[in-house]
């Protein structure tokens, strides 16, 4: 376990951003945590990045806690801010090159190491630029570059996704698992797109400060029951009591719409339609995605 | 060399260096400003060597807290960031910036400081090297003080205000436009308190290799300068290395 949260508590004056926080990250993994803006996200990862002092409980990267030995979980993690973090009037060279300066690395060595990531981030042949005249994804490409500058043997990722049009999201989920297999980093990554948490071997759901669940995506998915349901009605007809007691399902009134956890969707479909005709505007199917399991887990719309 | 100080601390003193040089609006007025004093002020002014001095420090107090400002960028920008999660130290961090922007500063005062003769000034070689140094010092006590101010601040606008509330009284009451003993009482009192009228009085002695009538002695000149710029280079290394929730919004 590379990455060690233990009854993880802070609070913001009167305001409790985490509470009793506790999970592991397993070597070599992508790990996500999800959760909805306002959760705790950030809070997380302004503790495991040596940022803030957590206001109880513990967490170490690499074996070392953040708190008592915060230079050596630094020396240990590269950080990529969701703010960006790169100095916009310099070249992309230069801000590698003081980066590794800050972590103590110099001459032949920097060298080396900056032109290794250059290549493998694609940002040959942009060195010379300025950060300030690169596009987004590019940006974001540097950052990464930036962070592994060092060797760290972890990956902190605040929001990695946000801001980024697809193609460059494509682009950056490719060089996050490219970089995991060939460089050995744990990838630890914070994020509220539910496309970019379905690409994590682990996620932990985050809901006002506490963990919701945790597991593999698939895993997770496959505990909520079957398939989802999701019918719209004309107006409130109290079809969801009509349902219940007419099929024995649990429906929930969601956002105007009703939605059904239950096996075998499309039968139900079926009978639902000749049962009710004309009460219903439409209705659909889908297999469970981990909004889905956010809502089963916690009754709240994943927002 | 211990390049987990040395090497953190050098790298950001280039950064300043580098990002003024290509802001070319900033170099522009860099170089300006002092041709433009002389040229206005030199062109038809009487008592020219006795408001040099003044202007000379003045030039190099607001060079040098402006030069801070940058600070409050790097925390917009995001740049302050990734120097607060390296492992460099903070001490490190602070020389850096500090060094950088009193350099900018200092570059700027020996501008200044090369059109003397114009002020009907005849200092020895010796003199002009010490004032060299002086005004090092001058630029160093004042970034310092900007990254003090700068550090507790979000926006320009509030490090403007502030600057000019606290810099141009400072300087009024130095010395610059009227001496020590030609003040009231109160007024006195006041100006023997101030650390810049000290700083002041050491570029007045060795400009005018005189034993400085009516100013304070040089080598009490000399030790507050120097306690005062290393107090507030101090204050400024104790109040990075404070661990705060608001650098990171």
């Amino acid at each position: 376990m590379i990455v060690v949260v233990e009854d993880l508590s802070y609070s913001y004056d009167s305001r409790v951003a985490i509470q009793d926080l506790s999970f592991a990250v397993p070597k070599g993994q992508i790990y996500g945590i999800l959760g909805p803006n306002g959760g705790g996200k950030s809070t997380l990862f302004r503790i495991l990045s040596t940022m803030m002092h957590p206001t109880s409980g513990c967490a170490s990267v690499a074996g070392f806690d953040v708190r008592t030995h915060p230079a050596e979980v630094r020396r240990r993690t590269g950080v990529v801010f969701q703010s960006q973090s790169l100095d916009r009037k310099l070249t992309v060279a230069e801000n590698l090159h003081s980066q590794g300066h800050l972590f103590g690395l110099h001459g032949r060595a920097l060298q080396v190491r900056i032109e290794d990531l250059v290549q493998r981030l694609g940002l040959y042949g942009r060195t010379s630029d300025l950060v300030g005249k690169l596009s987004g994804g590019l940006r974001q490409r540097v950052e990464i570059a930036k962070a592994l500058l060092h060797e760290p043997s972890v990956l902190l990722m605040d929001e990695p996704s946000t801001g980024l049009d697809p193609g460059a999201r494509r682009d950056l989920w490719n060089y996050i698992e490219r970089l995991r297999q060939e460089q050995d980093v744990t990838v630890l990554l914070t994020t509220h797109i539910l496309e970019e948490a379905d690409r994590c071997d682990r996620l932990l759901l985050l809901h006002h400060g506490r963990k919701v669940i945790e597991g593999a995506p698939a895993e997770l998915k496959s505990r909520v029951g079957g398939d989802i349901v999701v019918l719209e009605t004309a107006a409130e007809n109290g079809l969801e009591n009509s349902l219940a007691a007419r099929f024995g399902v649990q429906p929930h009134r969601v956002d105007g719409r009703i939605r059904v956890e239950i096996a075998n969707g499309h039968r139900f479909i079926a009978e639902v339609v000749e049962a009710f005709p004309g009460a219903i505007e439409s209705i659909a199917l889908h297999r469970p995605t981990l909004e889905d399991v956010f809502l089963s887990e916690t009754g709240a719309l994943f927002e | 060399m211990n390049s987990g100080f040395w090497l953190p601390a050098f790298t950001l003193w280039r950064r300043e260096l580098t990002r003024f040089w290509r802001e070319k609006a900033r170099v522009a007025g860099f170089v300006g400003s002092p041709l433009i004093f002389w040229l206005v002020i030199g062109s038809g002014f009487g008592n020219l060597s006795f408001f040099f001095p003044g202007a000379l420090t003045l030039t190099v107090m607001f060079s040098a807290v402006f030069s801070t400002m940058s600070l409050i960028e790097d925390r917009r920008e995001g740049f302050l960031l990734s120097m607060l999660v390296s492992p460099a130290p903070r001490s490190a961090m602070v020389l850096g910036k500090v060094m950088g922007s009193a350099t900018l500063a200092w570059i700027q005062g020996l501008m200044f400081l090369a059109f003397f003769p114009l002020a009907g000034f005849r200092p020895s070689a010796v003199a002009i090297a010490e004032l060299v140094g002086v005004l090092f010092l001058i630029s160093f006590t004042f970034t310092s003080l900007g990254f003090l101010l700068a550090w507790q601040m979000d926006s320009t606008q509030g490090f403007h205000a502030v600057i000019n509330l606290l810099l141009f009284p400072l300087w009024m009451i130095s010395g610059a436009i009227f001496s020590i003993e030609s003040a009231h009482g109160w007024m006195q009192v006041l100006m023997r308190m101030n650390p810049l009228t000290y700083s002041l009085a050491l570029v007045r002695h060795f400009l005018e290799c005189s034993n400085g009538e009516g100013l304070p002695p040089l080598t009490m000149s000399l030790v507050v300068s120097l306690t005062t710029g290393i107090a507030l280079w101090m204050a400024s290394t104790f109040a990075a290395s404070q661990r705060t929730t608001r650098n990171f919004g």
